[in-house]
C-alpha cells in the first residue's frame, strides 16, 4: 500500500464519519458545520480523482455558498416558535431504509460498470481546437453543451423568482433581510475587508484561467458571491433592492447574453450556438465574463430570501 | 451518430420553440411592471405557429425531425428530435397555457399605475417557463439535457402552485417542492448510471447500445421512481391534492392539465425509446398495476371529497393511472400496440384538455359563490349555466363517455386490452368509468337542483369563454380523423425496430 492509498482510504473513512456525525447531530447548527466539512472533504475526495474543477466547484458550492444558506436558514429558522415534536421513529426509519436501499443500489450497479468505463473524453479533447479552449470542461460546458448551461442558467433566474415569490405583498420590491447580525462582530468586519478584495482578484483569475486550466465561470462566480456574503454579514453592505433595474439586468446578464450569441448562431456560424471557427475563444469569454457576473449575483441572493421589511432601515 | 441522429430540414424550429418561452423569461425579468404579462401573452401566437409548423415539418417528412445544437451532433453535443407524438404534444402545450393566461388575465393584473406586484411577476413568468420546460421535455434527444428540463418545470410549477401566498399553499408547496427535487435527483442518478455504462446520454445512442446489465436496471428503477414521484402515480401521489386544490385556477389548469404530463411523457421516453431492448423484467406489469389501483384509489377519494376543487384534483390522480396502462398494452411488437400507444396518447390529450377546462370552471364557481362546497351547490347551475356546462362536458370526458377524447381514449385502450388478452386492465377502465360517473354526478345533480341562490357575482363572460371551449376541444377530440392517428405513429418505436430480427 502506498501513501496515496493509505491517504484515500483516511479521506474516505473521514467523509463516512463526517456524514454520520452530520446525520446524528442533534442540533441544527451542528449538522450544519458537519455538513460544510463535509463539502470540504468531498472537494478533496474529487482532486484525488484527479477532477480538480469538480473539487472547486463543490468546495465553493458545497461547502461555501451552501454553508451560508443552511446558515442563514437555521438562523431564521430559529426564531420561530419551535414544533412540538420533530419527525417520529416511523419516519426516521423509512428514510434510512430508502436512503440504504439507493445507496446499496448504486454501489452494486457501479461494481458491474465495464472497466475502462467508455468515456467521451477523448472525444472532447479532440474537439479542443476548434474551440480555441485547452481546459476540455469549459469546451464541454460553453461549448458542446452550451444549451444546457444556458438553460441551466434561465432556471437559476427561475429560484431567484420562486425565491422572492414567498415575499409579502407589501414589500415587493424592497431589499432582502440583512444576512448577519445588528452589530457584526468586529473581526468579521475586519476579516471582510482584507479578504474581499483577495477574493475579488482570485475570483476573476479563476474564471479569466478557466479557459485553459482548472476553473471557469461558475467557480470564478461563486468565490465573487461568497465575497459578497462577507461582506453582506458584515454589514458593510446591504442586499440589494430586489426592484432595481440594475440588479435584475446583472441577474440575467449571462443567460441573456448568451441566448443571444446562441441565436445569432445560424447567422455567423451555421446553426443555434454554433461560434464561428477562430472566433470561438473570444466569444466563449466574453459570454462568460456576464455568467461570472450573474452567478456573483444570483447565489447572495438566493441566500438573502425574499424581501420582508427588515431590510429597510 | 446513429441515422436517429442525422439532421433533418425543418430541424431549427425545434431550438427556436425552446428559445423563444427562455427569451421570453430572461426579458419579463429584466422589463419587470406590465411586462410580463404583455410578453407571456404576447408570444403566444408565436409558440402555436412554432408548434404547427412542427407538426407541418413532421407530417410531411413522414419521420422525426433532428436538429443537432451548435451543428454538433451526440454524442459530443445535444440533439433535438420531434416524432409525431412530440409535435401533437407541442401543439397542446401552446394552446392550454395562453388559455390559462387569458383566463388569468383580471386575476393577476398589473394595477393601473403600472406598480410590478408579486403575483403578477411571478405568475406570468412562471407561466412561459412552464412552457419552456414542456418544449424542452417533447423535444429534447439527450438525457441530461431532460434533467435541466425537469429542474425548470419544477422551478416554475412549484411557485405557481403557492403564487396566493397564504400559510396552507404554502406547506402545500413546499411537500410538493420536495417530492419532485427527489424525483429530479433520482432520476439524475439513473442518467449518471446510464453514462457510466455506455459513454453517452443520447437517447437514439443508448437504445443502439442498449444491453441488458445491473447498472441498467438500476438506472431504470431510479429514474422511474423519480418520474413517477413527479407524476404522482399512486402511492407517491401525497403531493398533488393539496398542491392542485389550493394553487390558483388557471395555475391549476396548467398544473392538472400538462405539468404532471411532462414526467409521464419522459417515463414514456425512458421505456420505449431508451429501453425497449431490455428483456422484459415485470416492469411494464407493475406500471400498469401501480395505475390501476390509482385509477380506483383516486377516484375513490374523488367520491369522498366535500369541495369542489379537492374533487378534481383526486380525480387528477384517477386518470393518471389510466396513462400508466399504457406500458402493458403498447409495449413490443404486436398487433395490438399501436391502439394501445393511440389511447393512451389520447387519454393524455383528453385530460390535458378535460382537466383544465373543469379546473377553470370549478375558479369560476368559487368566485361567483365565494367556497367551492359542494353540499351548497344547489341552483347553482341555473345561475351559471355555462360554468356547469363546462364542468359536464369535461366530466363526460373523464367518464370515457361518447362523443369526447376521453371515450376514444378509453376505446382504445379497452380494444388494446381485449387484443392482447389482458383482460384485468379491461375491468379497471370499466370500473374507472363507473366511479367517474358517480363523482361527476355529485357535483352536477345538486347544481341542477330547482332552488334559489345568491351569487357574489356573476361568472367572468371572458373566464366561461375559455373553460367552454377547452372542454368542447376535450369533446372534439372523440371525431380525431384517421391522418391525426398517422400522426402519431411517426417515430413510434415499435414500428422502428419491427424490422428488425
Amino acid at each position: 500500500m502506498t501513501v496515496f492509498d493509505a491517504l484515500d482510504l483516511a479521506i474516505a473513512a473521514l467523509v463516512l464519519g463526517v456524514a454520520a456525525w452530520t446525520i446524528a447531530a442533534r442540533e441544527m447548527f451542528s449538522a450544519v458545520v458537519g455538513y460544510v466539512a463535509y463539502g470540504l472533504l468531498l472537494a478533496i475526495v474529487w482532486v484525488r480523482l484527479y477532477a480538480p474543477d469538480v473539487a472547486l466547484t463543490e468546495a465553493a458550492i458545497g461547502g461555501g455558498v451552501t454553508g451560508v444558506l443552511l446558515v442563514v436558514a437555521s438562523k431564521r429558522l430559529g426564531r420561530l416558535p419551535q414544533p412540538e415534536a420533530g419527525p417520529g421513529l416511523g419516519l426516521k426509519l423509512a428514510a434510512a431504509g430508502l436512503a440504504a436501499l439507493v445507496a446499496g443500489l448504486i454501489a452494486a450497479a457501479l461494481l458491474y460498470l465495464p472497466d475502462p468505463a467508455p468515456s467521451l473524453a477523448p472525444e472532447a479533447d479532440r474537439h479542443l481546437a476548434q474551440t480555441g479552449l485547452g481546459n476540455a470542461v469549459t469546451a464541454v460546458l460553453i461549448a458542446y453543451r452550451s444549451f444546457d448551461t444556458m438553460l441551466e442558467k434561465v432556471v437559476l433566474v427561475l429560484a431567484v423568482v420562486g425565491v422572492w415569490s414567498v415575499a409579502p405583498d407589501r414589500f415587493w420590491g424592497g431589499r432582502p433581510a440583512p444576512l448577519g447580525p445588528a452589530s457584526p462582530d468586529p473581526a468579521l468586519v475586519f476579516l471582510a475587508r482584507v479578504l474581499a478584495p483577495v477574493g475579488l482578484v482570485i475570483g476573476v483569475q479563476i474564471f479569466w484561467v478557466g479557459a485553459d486550466e482548472p476553473g471557469g465561470a461558475f467557480q470564478g462566480g461563486a468565490i465573487l458571491a461568497a465575497m459578497a456574503m462577507i461582506v453582506m454579514m458584515a454589514r458593510l453592505m446591504r442586499p440589494p433592492r430586489i426592484g432595481s433595474r440594475r440588479l435584475r439586468l446583472a441577474l440575467i446578464a449571462g443567460p441573456a447574453v448568451f441566448l443571444v450569441v446562441g441565436l445569432a448562431g445560424p447567422l455567423i456560424a451555421g446553426s443555434f450556438f454554433a461560434y464561428p471557427a477562430g472566433f470561438a475563444k473570444p466569444l466563449i469569454l466574453f459570454i462568460e465574463a456576464f455568467m461570472v457576473l450573474s452567478i456573483a449575483a444570483t447565489l447572495p441572493l438566493l441566500v438573502a430570501g425574499p424581501p420582508n421589511g427588515e431590510g429597510e432601515p | 451518430m446513429t441515422p436517429a441522429d442525422v439532421p433533418t430540414a425543418g430541424g431549427a424550429l425545434l431550438a427556436l420553440a425552446i428559445l423563444l418561452p427562455a427569451a421570453g423569461i430572461l426579458a419579463s425579468f429584466a422589463l419587470g411592471g406590465r411586462w410580463p404579462e404583455r410578453i407571456a401573452l404576447g408570444s403566444a401566437p408565436f409558440a402555436l405557429a412554432l408548434a404547427l409548423a412542427i407538426t407541418g415539418e413532421v407530417w410531411r417528412a413522414g419521420r422525426p425531425i433532428v436538429y443537432a445544437i451548435a451543428g454538433l451532433s451526440p454524442p459530443l453535443g445535444i440533439a433535438l428530435r420531434a416524432d409525431g407524438v412530440s409535435a401533437v404534444m407541442l401543439v397542446v402545450t401552446a394552446l392550454i397555457v395562453p388559455a390559462a393566461g387569458l383566463y388569468a388575465r383580471p386575476l393577476f393584473a398589473t394595477p393601473p399605475d403600472g406598480r410590478e406586484t408579486r403575483k403578477a411577476f411571478t405568475f406570468w413568468i412562471m407561466l412561459q417557463a412552464i412552457s419552456a420546460a414542456l418544449a424542452i421535455v417533447f423535444v429534447s434527444g439527450d438525457l441530461f439535457n431532460l434533467y435541466v428540463a425537469l429542474e425548470l418545470l419544477t422551478f416554475a410549477a412549484v411557485p405557481l402552485a403557492c403564487v396566493e401566498g397564504k400559510p396552507e399553499t404554502l406547506a402545500a408547496a413546499l411537500r410538493y417542492l420536495l417530492f419532485a427535487l427527489v424525483g429530479s435527483i433520482f432520476y439524475l442518478l439513473g442518467a449518471a448510471l446510464l453514462y457510466g455504462a455506455f459513454g453517452t446520454l443520447d437517447i437514439a445512442l443508448l437504445a443502439e447500445r442498449m444491453r441488458p446489465a445491473p447498472a441498467v436496471t438500476a438506472a431504470a428503477a431510479l429514474m422511474t421512481a423519480g418520474l413517477l414521484a413527479k407524476t404522482a402515480l399512486f402511492p407517491l401521489h401525497l403531493w398533488l391534492p393539496p398542491a392542485h386544490a389550493n394553487a390558483p385556477a388557471p395555475a391549476s389548469a396548467v398544473l392538472s392539465g400538462l405539468v404532471v404530463k411532462g414526467s409521464f411523457f419522459l417515463t414514456v421516453r425512458l421505456w420505449f425509446y431508451v429501453l425497449p431492448a431490455l428483456p422484459a423484467i415485470g416492469f411494464d406489469a407493475i406500471l400498469g398495476a401501480l395505475g390501476s389501483a390509482a385509477v380506483l384509489f383516486g377516484s375513490v377519494m374523488a367520491l369522498r371529497q366535500p369541495r369542489l376543487k379537492l374533487l378534481i384534483a383526486y380525480s387528477t390522480i384517477a386518470q393518471i393511472g389510466y396513462l400508466f396502462l399504457i406500458f402493458p398494452l403498447a409495449a413490443g411488437v404486436h398487433p395490438w400496440t399501436a391502439m394501445g400507444w393511440n389511447g393512451g396518447v389520447m387519454q393524455v390529450l383528453a385530460h390535458a384538455f378535460a382537466k383544465a377546462a373543469m379546473f377553470l370552471a370549478a375558479g369560476l364557481v368559487y368566485e361567483s359563490l365565494g367556497h367551492d362546497r359542494i353540499d351548497k351547490f344547489a341552483g347553482a347551475a341555473r345561475a351559471m349555466p355555462l360554468t356547469f356546462l363546462t364542468l359536464g362536458l369535461g366530466g363526460l370526458s373523464l367518464m370515457g363517455l361518447p362523443p369526447s377524447g376521453g371515450f376514444a381514449a378509453k376505446w382504445l385502450l379497452l380494444g388494446a386490452s381485449i387484443a392482447s388478452g389482458q383482460w384485468v386492465w379491461a375491468l379497471v377502465l370499466l370500473a374507472g368509468g363507473l366511479l367517474a360517473a358517480g363523482y361527476v354526478y355529485r357535483i352536477l345533480a345538486p347544481a341542477l337542483a330547482r332552488a334559489p341562490i345568491v351569487l357574489k357575482a356573476p361568472p367572468r363572460r371572458a373566464g366561461e369563454a375559455v373553460a367552454l371551449t377547452l372542454a368542447l376541444v376535450a369533446v372534439a377530440l372523440g371525431f380525431m380523423p384517421d391522418a391525426f392517428f398517422r400522426l402519431l405513429d411517426i417515430g413510434r418505436p415499435a414500428l422502428a425496430t419491427a424490422g428488425l430480427p
